[in-house]
């Protein structure tokens, strides 16, 4: 059994309301940082624990934290990402539905560690429920003198706010967050300048996801060189993962990323393997975004080696073998997938999604979706491979934000390691519409050179 | 002692220059001119925080500077990246930059309905030029365009969304040069379009200045649509006395008769400064209303670049001259013909070469420049 962090107290009954929460210890943290440490070792604490953004891209978060510029008499700000839209992701959801308190608490704590009194949770708009669920919890908080003027008679004065989003999965970018939450339309800036230096309002400003702000509790607790010899290498902590798909067991399961893939999807701990007894053929590993990888990439590297649950073992190999940890929203595919069809889904998923500012993105998109719903259909060419290919290329890194790089990749990676799957689809136009390619060689050992 | 003015050095395409800290990459290339300046379909030098969107634009960066020579890991847009001092920028010599950069061309035009032969832009649309220097012969999409309703926003300017290329520069226009924006992008991807709020009329005294900054046809001037080709038409620069705008125009003439009116336009198709020093935008009356050659001080043919197709078929009186230089070089074609005339100014101004009967004569040149 791993160790929790987060999730340890999520099945205390009525753990959502403030005085059970507070009877477990909830609020310990604020206590500590706000009445025995300074900001600055707030901060340093986190830097200590070696935590990394949370929401994807997998950042230091104390180094963000360090980047915020302090200029005299201009107010910062806090903003904590809670769009969660990524397929596949639903981590965030779990732990603001059911222990709202613990995000709360790391708010206030990472709050003062920035100097922000007014925070900000930007929510995605579909968790319509949940904004309830925080903005009870913010009122108790409240009533209990952990937010407001003066907080804990140390004069720090903190009021956080819930903003519901529209909608659209680019409104968890952190600039088109904050032009969202400007009353803007949602549309990503162009950078530099950087939110640490210009964001809300113009003044300098931190967004981080609610799992990265609600694990600084823990990290306040035991401190953070305890809470960084948890885990492995520059993977520390505890780690949400929201596992889907064809597995016995989908749901949000806390790891403390030293065990191996194939542990996570195969033990009763976790997923209980795949569902009805069939074989694993494909995994997205950490969101729509990362690059999907075959069976055999995914339970050991190209080098032979067992690859484990954390951020640099996922990314093992790079783009050409590897994937990454993303979001955690882990997507299994068994053999009776069909990789075109789930490559098609993703596509028309971001060509919806996207902005429209920049032309590759906006143009490039709808392209490839047309292209591979005509493959799908069993309409496509040979020559729609490498066009799709190109394509993609002339996306990624060409683009304002990375949505435009995680419309590419996914692409990228289905013909990198199942283009045989695509051509078969080309070459059985009536077929492909009735069978799936099935398994085949995906889940083979893979030849390992000696070295 | 003066304080000396600290000056960023910056070479693009192996040609170094000066220029002033918080330059752009793309004005740095400006002011060196000819090839090495990328081409920029959003960015408008007038407005502020254009830019950045259509990706035409982008560079390398082969030195990030002399402090930092790192290049660069991304292409970057150079109309919204700044100049370090000792930056190293690669425009035309970066094969990487010339294949991203047809990529874009190739985007742009996926959708875009190549009704040139129909649009009163054609001729002096930049996304003909940009296709024609950058782009392919042929395209890979094999798909339905995307295709929208033509609206009209007010009387006088007609929308033609299916053209369009989201640049934004309209909606920086009328959110910076009227005072109430009532126009701006709805819905969002490649299903994005420009819009008035529920066809609100566009009715501000400056709204017509979109069109000039719409850099294809996607908004153009009703009173004009359909009426002639731009470069059967012939422009002169006017002015006349407007208590709302600076009152510098271009009229777009066929003989005395007026067909259009439009701002005046620098190299790079921008609006130029007007006399006074700001932009030059002009007021929905000077634009709209004043189709009457004896409403303006007329100032003489404006300056069009040889090259443009607008500069063709303004010689009425013309004799076409045996072409000879295939005789003389033994039956090879030119490689290279330079235009003098736009750089030396030769021909007095005074003198409409359009008015001459043939070609013209040594009487007609400055004869202090033989
Ligand atoms: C298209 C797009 C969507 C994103 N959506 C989310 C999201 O829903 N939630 C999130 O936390 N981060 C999201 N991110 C990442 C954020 O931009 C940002 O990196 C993150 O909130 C930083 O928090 P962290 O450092 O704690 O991970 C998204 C990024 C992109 C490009
Ligand atoms: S990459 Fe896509 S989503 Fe991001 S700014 Fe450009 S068009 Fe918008
Ligand atoms: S209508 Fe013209 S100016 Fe406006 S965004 Fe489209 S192309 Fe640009
Ligand atoms: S001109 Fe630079 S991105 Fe459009």
């Amino acid at each position: 059994m791993g160790v929790k962090l987060l999730l340890e107290k999520a099945h205390v009954e009525n753990i959502r309301l403030y005085d059970v929460y507070r009877r477990e210890g909830g609020y310990r943290s604020v206590e500590k940082a706000l009445k025995t440490l300074s900001p600055d070792q707030v901060t340093e604490e986190v830097k200590k624990s070696g935590l990394r953004g949370r929401g994807g891209a997998g950042f230091p978060a104390g180094m963000k934290w360090s980047f915020l510029a302090k200029p005299e008499g201009v107010p910062r700000y806090l903003v904590c990402n809670a769009d969660e839209s990524e397929p596949g992701t639903f981590k965030d959801r779990y732990l603001m539905e059911f222990i709202p308190h613990l995000l709360i608490e790391g708010l206030i704590v990472s709050s003062y560690a920035l100097g922000s009194s007014r925070t900000y949770i930007y929510i995605r708009g579909e968790y319509a429920w949940i904004v309830d669920i925080l903005e009870q919890a913010i009122a108790e908080a409240k009533n209990n003198g952990w937010l407001g003027k003066n907080i804990l008679g140390t004069g720090f004065d903190c009021e956080i706010y819930v903003q519901r989003g529209a909608g659209a999965y680019i409104c968890g970018e952190e600039t088109a967050l904050l032009e969202s939450l400007e009353g803007k339309r949602g549309n990503p800036r162009i950078k530099p300048p950087f939110p640490a230096v210009k964001g809300l309002y113009g003044c300098p400003t931190v967004v981080n996801n609610v799992e990265t702000l609600a694990a600084v509790v823990p990290i306040i607790n035991m401190g953070g060189e305890e809470y960084a010899k948890i885990g492995v290498g520059r993977s520390t902590g505890t780690k949400l993962i929201s596992a889907c798909g064809n597995i016995n067991k989908p749901g949000v399961y806390e790891i403390d990323m030293t065990i191996s893939v194939e542990e996570f999807i195969y033990s009763d701990e976790y997923c209980g393997g795949i569902r009805n007894g069939k074989r694993l053929k494909a995994c997205i590993p950490g969101g729509s975004s990362v690059p999907i990888l075959p069976a055999n990439l995914l339970l050991k590297t190209a080098k032979g080696e067992t690859r484990y649950m954390n951020y640099e073992s996922l990314s093992d190999g790079g783009f050409a073998t590897g994937s990454m940890m993303g979001s955690g929203g882990f997507i299994v595919l068994d053999e009776d997938q069909c990789v075109v069809k789930n490559t098609y889904t993703l596509a028309r998923f971001y060509r919806h999604e996207s902005c429209g500012q920049c032309s590759p993105c906006r143009e490039g998109t709808g392209w490839m979706e047309k292209i591979l719903l005509s493959i799908e259909n069993g309409k496509g060419k040979m020559s729609d491979i490498d066009l799709l290919w190109d394509i993609q290329r002339k996306i990624e890194g060409n683009t304002i934000c990375p949505l435009g790089d995680a419309a590419a990749w996914p692409v990228a990676a289905a013909i990198r390691h199942f283009r045989d799957e695509f051509e078969w689809h080309v070459l059985n136009p009536d077929k492909c519409l009735t069978e799936n390619y099935g398994l085949r060689h995906y889940a083979d050992p893979i030849h390992v050179p000696v070295a | 002692m003066a304080e000396e003015k600290k000056l960023f050095k910056v070479t693009i395409d192996n040609i170094t220059i000066e220029v002033e800290p918080g330059t752009s990459i793309l004005n740095a290339a400006r002011k060196i001119g000819g090839d090495v300046v990328p081409p920029a379909m959003c960015y408008y030098s007038k407005l502020k925080d254009s830019g950045g969107k259509c990706r035409t634009c982008l560079v390398r960066v082969a030195a990030g500077s002399t402090a930092d020579p790192r290049p660069m890991p991304k292409l970057v847009a150079s109309c919204r990246t700044n100049v370090m001092d000792g930056m190293i920028v690669e425009n035309i010599t970066s094969p990487a930059v010339q294949e991203a950069r047809k990529g874009v061309v190739e985007f742009l035009l996926i959708n875009h309905p190549l009704d040139c032969p129909i649009c009163d832009q054609a001729g002096e649309c930049h996304l003909q030029d940009l296709s024609y220097e950058h782009g392919a012969e042929s395209t890979r999409y094999e798909f339905n365009r995307r295709t929208f309703k033509k609206h009209d926003l007010g009387p006088y300017i007609q929308l033609h969304m299916t053209r369009c290329i989201l640049c934004y520069r309209c909606v920086f226009t009328a959110d910076q040069v009227t005072n109430k924006r009532v126009h701006g992008v709805l819905d969002r991807g490649d299903h994005s379009e420009i819009a008035t709020y529920i066809e609100k009329n566009l009715n501000n005294d400056f709204i017509g200045n979109v069109i000039d900054v719409c850099p294809v046809g996607a908004l153009t001037d009703k009173t004009f649509r359909f009426k002639n080709r731009v470069w059967f038409t012939k422009p002169v620069d006017a002015h006349r006395n407007c208590d709302k705008c600076c009152g510098e125009v271009q009229l777009w003439m066929r003989g005395d008769e007026v067909f259009r009116v439009t701002a005046r336009k620098d190299e790079y198709g921008e609006i130029k400064d007007s006399s006074k020093g700001s932009t030059g935008w002009i007021c929905n009356e000077c634009r709209f209303e004043k189709k009457n050659a004896s409403d303006w001080v007329i100032e003489g043919l404006s300056n069009i670049s040889r090259h443009s197709v607008i500069s063709q078929g303004k010689y009425p009186g013309l004799v076409k001259p045996n072409e000879t230089v295939v005789e003389v070089m033994n039956g090879h074609a030119p490689r290279l013909m330079m235009n003098i005339h736009s750089v030396s100014e030769v021909n007095k101004p005074e003198i409409e070469l359009s008015k001459i009967a043939g070609p013209a004569h040594s009487s007609d040149f400055n004869s202090n420049n033989a």
